[in-house]
């Protein structure tokens, strides 16, 4: 159609992304200086940000090395597992879901308990996994993979059943091999689901992580230090938050790393409404 | 694409499932597994019938955290979501915002819902699991609410409409197969949240508590009976809400038409 | 009797205005007298959706005056005087067929009785009476387009917009939903202005076919269909039938020329 649509048009304002981003996240730590004034909140409760922003740089313990290192040590270690069990994940489940697009009777063998892995809490069975692997480092990624795995094996299978049929019958008339409309057309068009499916996985897979140091008693992660310092709380609350702040970094990071290459990868691939 | 027969569709998943008990059962007898790196379904099954009372003892603590949480959460963000709704600027600079907190791994807050109410308070775990739902909600909430055909819109202004008669009558319904979506999402999210909350500390008759437990003591009969009814209370919610859809969206059949 | 439209130099620029970027409709006069049928045709870019929306105040128009029934657009469509039909159908899939063609009645305040028995008689016009209960999903294109004439029909406006409304259907369809267009305006005496970018259809449903050109979108020709009615199939093969489909499409190519 050739007109704009939205009625009246107003000029809309753009604010620039990092002014944007200094912007909100000063609303919030405002938000949480209010909060914790007006309710009369203690330490123990809610501390000050500063305490929390002055507990990075404080030594974790007696002549220790500041908390900061600590926790970019052990950020480091779980995303480690983290990643490593993203990236197996992911492989397992594209390479799954693209069999599962192929065969028919494997698809309705197998799927519908994919389907229902992804209505039952799997993390409950994190302990047994831990009680596998003989509480190794690798109950790490294993779990990491395993939350990774489920969506990004549905939205495979999804997104390779999402071309036109119109354009599959377009590569039948070329006498296309089947690896060829995979490669050349199931595969670019499966693209944007599966990319949803990896920003799901990417917080999943850091929520694995954390989750399998805690039954495995690994000390050195995330999971680890947010144990460690949740048993020293009323002592020092700020280390908590610090270490919680330090696991929802990760989060974000990887999110946004998944949202970065998603961008570039599907820059020229124009999303019909 | 041809539409498989009933017993085309069915009979393939429960072969499956009986092949794989089976297989399992003898696997475990004729490589003579120890019991604690895997028990035989019937091991398992008889611990399932043993120990049920106790289990569903806990079940019910961990299930009453996860439905109240869920209501307040979902509840929060669905409220959140129709009142930002009308502010196209805010809204739009929020969502990037939202969308990042939510890919934050919120039970890692469960230490501190524990330090604030008790490990083995209910208010801990609710408030987590109110926590980990009310993002997901929100955000599918305001897409529906927004994600409306323009020509929609036009429609209503060409009988002048309120924007309250926008709202009722094109963008609330709008949402809906969202608010579904959303809800099946926040319901599996629910039962996480409780359960993995309570592996940070809760009551002894939790489930999170009891299947770390079990597992701790080498009962993992015990445990796997108790995963198994985790997966099942999940599959109830997410059934629980598949109906309820069944029912509020009929229209929506168009997705089951496929 | 007041024209029905009245435009007066109407302008409409796109972008701000110091740095504009089309110019969507330049210096468009013209006036449309009720019972009239007045199909706005020209290339896709030459603004006839632009112009029907300016005539329904969904747009604004730059500069210039739009009158509907001797009121500005803007009271005309808060008095809500007239109907529109877009070239999709635009039917609320949560409502069924006679909840659609009611939703005007609702937002208009009708009582419950009288708006179902105004729904039903507007699907017995369309002939769709039989599908009340239907969801938009379970009917054809051709059906659905009929539940949106019949929901624009539904509150009687005197005025009935109409933005290609046929053009996503097949030529059979098009061809009978044309036939079955003139009867409801026959049966309803409503105003119609009619997007198109088909001749034999303006020429077909018209009383007169403005013939629009591009960059910037103006009216290049007005041309008045003196076919007599009722028209019907046999009117397609009328030898003054033909000669008007190449007066149209002659008057479209001077218009494309006068540009250059």
């Amino acid at each position: 159609m050739e007109v704009a649509l939205s009625a009246p048009t107003r000029p809309i304002r753009r604010v620039p992304p990092t002014l944007a981003v200094i912007l909100v996240i000063a609303a919030l730590a405002v938000t949480w200086e209010l909060i914790k004034l007006v309710f009369n909140l203690d330490k123990r409760t809610l501390p000050h940000l500063w305490e929390i922003a002055d507990a990075f740089v404080q030594p974790s313990r007696r002549n220790g090395p500041p908390l900061i290192s600590v926790l970019l040590e052990a950020a480091l270690y779980t995303l480690r597992g983290a990643l490593l069990g993203f990236f197996i994940g992911a492989a397992l489940g594209f390479v799954l879901g693209t069999i599962f697009a192929h065969f028919p009777l494997l698809e309705r063998s197998l799927v519908p308990y994919v389907v229902a892995s992804q209505t039952v809490p799997i993390l409950a069975i994190a302990p047994m996994v831990v009680i596998w692997l003989r509480g190794s480092w690798w109950s790490v990624p294993v779990i990491a993979a395993y939350l990774t795995f489920f969506p990004v094996t549905i939205n495979t299978l999804r997104g390779m059943r999402s071309p036109d049929p119109r354009a599959v019958e377009l590569m039948h008339s070329y006498a296309a091999s089947t690896w060829q409309t995979l490669w050349k057309l199931r595969f670019p068009s499966a693209l944007p689901a599966i990319f949803t499916a990896l920003k799901i996985a990417a917080t999943a897979s850091v929520v694995g992580a954390i989750i399998a140091e805690l039954p495995s008693g690994i000390q050195q992660g995330l999971g680890g230090a947010i144990l460690n310092f949740n048993q020293y709380y009323i002592t020092g609350p700020e280390r908590l938050w610090a270490a919680i702040f330090m696991a929802a970094l990760v989060g974000i990071l990887l999110f946004v790393a998944v949202s970065l290459i998603e961008r570039i990868v599907l820059r020229n691939i124009v999303r019909a409404a | 694409m041809t539409h498989p027969s009933r017993f085309q569709r069915y009979a393939p998943p429960v072969v499956v499932f009986f092949a794989v008990i089976i297989l399992w059962e003898v696997l475990v007898d004729v490589l003579n597994i120890q019991r604690f790196l895997l028990p035989a379904p019937s091991v398992i099954a008889e611990a399932f019938f043993r120990t049920f009372s106790v289990i569903m003892n806990s079940a019910a603590y961990t299930i009453r955290s996860a439905v109240i949480g869920f209501l307040v959460g979902a509840g929060a963000g669905m409220l959140v979501a129709l009142a930002t709704a009308r502010w196209t600027t805010m809204r739009e600079g929020l969502m990037p915002f939202a969308i990042a907190l939510n890919s934050v791994p919120i039970i890692a807050f469960a230490p501190i819902m524990n330090n604030w109410f008790g490990s083995t308070n209910p208010m801990s775990k609710i408030m987590i699991v109110a926590i980990i739902t009310f993002f997901p909600m929100m955000i599918n909430m305001v897409r529906g609410l927004t994600l409306v055909e323009p020509a929609k819109i036009e429609l209503m202004r060409s009988y002048a409409t309120t924007p309250l008669e926008v709202l009722t009558k094109v963008r609330i319904p709008n949402s809906l197969p969202y608010l579904f979506n959303a809800l099946k999402v926040c319901s599996t999210l629910a039962l996480i949240g409780a359960i993995v909350g309570e592996y940070f500390g809760g009551p002894r008759e939790s489930l999170g508590v009891y299947i770390l437990q079990e597992a701790q003591l080498f009962r993992f009969d015990n445990a796997w009976a108790a995963i198994i009814i985790s997966a099942l209370l999940g599959i109830a919610f997410y059934l629980i809400i598949l109906a309820a859809e069944r029912i509020a969206i009929p229209w929506h059949a168009s997705v089951d038409r496929r | 009797m007041p024209p029905v439209v009245s435009l007066k130099n109407v302008n409409k620029i796109f972008g701000p205005a110091e740095r504009p970027t089309t110019i969507a409709l330049k210096d468009i006069n013209l006036e449309i007298q009720p019972r009239e049928f007045i199909s706005l045709i020209g290339p896709s870019g030459c603004g006839k959706s632009t112009l029907l929306r300016t005539i329904g105040d969904l747009i604004e128009a730059s500069s210039g005056e739009v009158m509907v029934n001797g009121k500005p657009a803007r009271q005309a469509r808060i008095n809500r005087e007239y109907g529109m039909v877009f070239q999709a159908p635009v039917l609320f899939e949560w409502r069924t067929v006679l909840k659609n063609v009611e939703l005007p009645l609702e937002v208009m305040g009708v009582p419950k009785a009288e708006r179902t028995r105004r729904g039903r008689e507007m699907l017995r016009l369309v002939e769709l009476q039989n599908f009340e209960r239907h969801y938009p999903w379970q009917l054809s294109g051709g059906m659905q387009q009929r539940v949106a004439i019949a929901r624009a029909l539904a509150f009687r406006p005197e005025l009935l917009l109409m933005d290609e409304p046929f053009g996503a259907l097949d030529e059979i369809t098009r061809e009978r939903m044309n036939a079955e267009l003139l009867r409801i305006w026959h049966e309803t005496q409503t105003t119609v202005v009619f997007v198109t970018h088909s001749i034999p259809e303006a020429v077909f449903l018209s009383t007169r076919v403005a013939v629009m050109s591009a960059r910037p979108g103006r009216i290049s020709d007005i041309i008045t269909i003196d076919l007599p009615y009722p028209r019907n199939v046999e009117t397609r093969e009328h030898p003054r039938f033909f000669e008007l489909v190449t007066m149209v499409r002659e008057a479209l190519r001077k218009g494309e020329e006068m540009k250059e």
